[in-house]
């Protein structure tokens, strides 16, 4: 099975929950998550952002539900980095 | 996430911090200028029946909570039905499920709890010392007096709250409401006085 190591979202979002609230609920989505987000543009009512998330597994349905329960919405994929899951033996 | 902190941050993403405070303030100090009213009126008409003055006092109590509770839940829900509309509009999706939709659904509550549970308590302090009295416990002044007492405290604690949230001396503001109250008092001596 493949193994998301790293994706790069474009995501819409409110200014409320800020950016570091965002940050801390997806790296909060799972064990050994690193996220990193940069603000590209706001506007009056919200603001565009790129997460740049890496993990030894990501889930990335969770880290969808992660955006929308923060009233994010998810415009694009921009990167991701998958590898096969080394099988023992 | 407890109980508390989830609920500052419903305040939070709703931006709605400083209206729960300035119901708080608002609303806390229409219950201690309320009570502080009606204890002078009884005071000016020798009443001492302290069961009637304590029933008729619990009686404005609860209605100040009522009354705040239900305007505040329905005019801020309205309020965060809008702001979650125009944030809808913005961000062209449904935040419904969202921390949004969820603040919409809870802070109206909270700020009602806030803007009915404020006259409420500050009231019940102020009518602490009657009840205590008539329970026979041994009060250095008056009753009535010593809520009164009590009511100018309170509402001089307000003031300061809001000198905190200023920034400014925290004896002028305490000092400013407190004048509203001893003015309310001396109108009430003016008016019901005879």
């Amino acid at each position: 099975m493949a193994l998301l190591k790293k994706i790069v979202l474009d995501v819409l979002k409110p200014h409320q929950p800020n950016v570091l609230e965002l940050s801390q609920a997806l790296a909060d989505a799972g064990d050994d998550y690193r996220v990193r987000l940069t603000v590209i543009e706001v506007d009056e009512k919200t603001e565009t952002v790129q997460i740049e998330l890496e993990g030894n597994a990501i889930d990335f349905e969770a880290v969808k539900s992660v955006i929308n329960g923060m009233g994010g919405s998810l415009h694009s994929i921009d990167e991701v980095d998958v590898a096969s899951e080394v099988k023992a033996g | 996430m407890g109980l508390l902190s989830q609920a500052k941050f419903l305040l939070d993403i709703s931006r709605t911090n400083d209206i729960a405070r300035r119901y708080f303030v608002v609303n806390g100090f229409d219950g201690a200028l309320t009570m502080l009213g009606l204890i002078i009126g009884f005071l000016v008409s020798a009443q001492d029946n302290l069961t009637v003055i304590i029933n008729v006092c619990l009686g404005a109590a609860i209605a100040l909570f009522m009354s705040g509770l239900s305007s505040a839940y329905i005019s801020e829900s309205a309020e965060r039905r809008h702001a979650q509309g125009k944030l809808e509009r913005a961000m062209i999706s449904d935040l419904e499920d969202s921390t949004h939709g969820y603040a919409t659904r809870w802070v109206p509550v909270l700020i009602a709890l806030v803007n009915g549970l404020a006259p409420l308590i500050i009231s019940l302090l102020i009518l602490t010392p009657l009840w205590l009295f008539v329970a026979g416990v041994p009060l250095p002044v008056p009753p009535l007096y010593a809520a009164v007492i009590v009511a100018l405290l309170l509402v001089f604690l307000l003031g300061v709250f809001l000198g905190r949230i200023a920034g400014v001396s925290w004896l002028r503001s305490g000092s400013q409401t407190l004048l509203v109250a001893v003015l309310t008092a001396a109108l009430i001596y003016m008016f019901a006085g005879h």
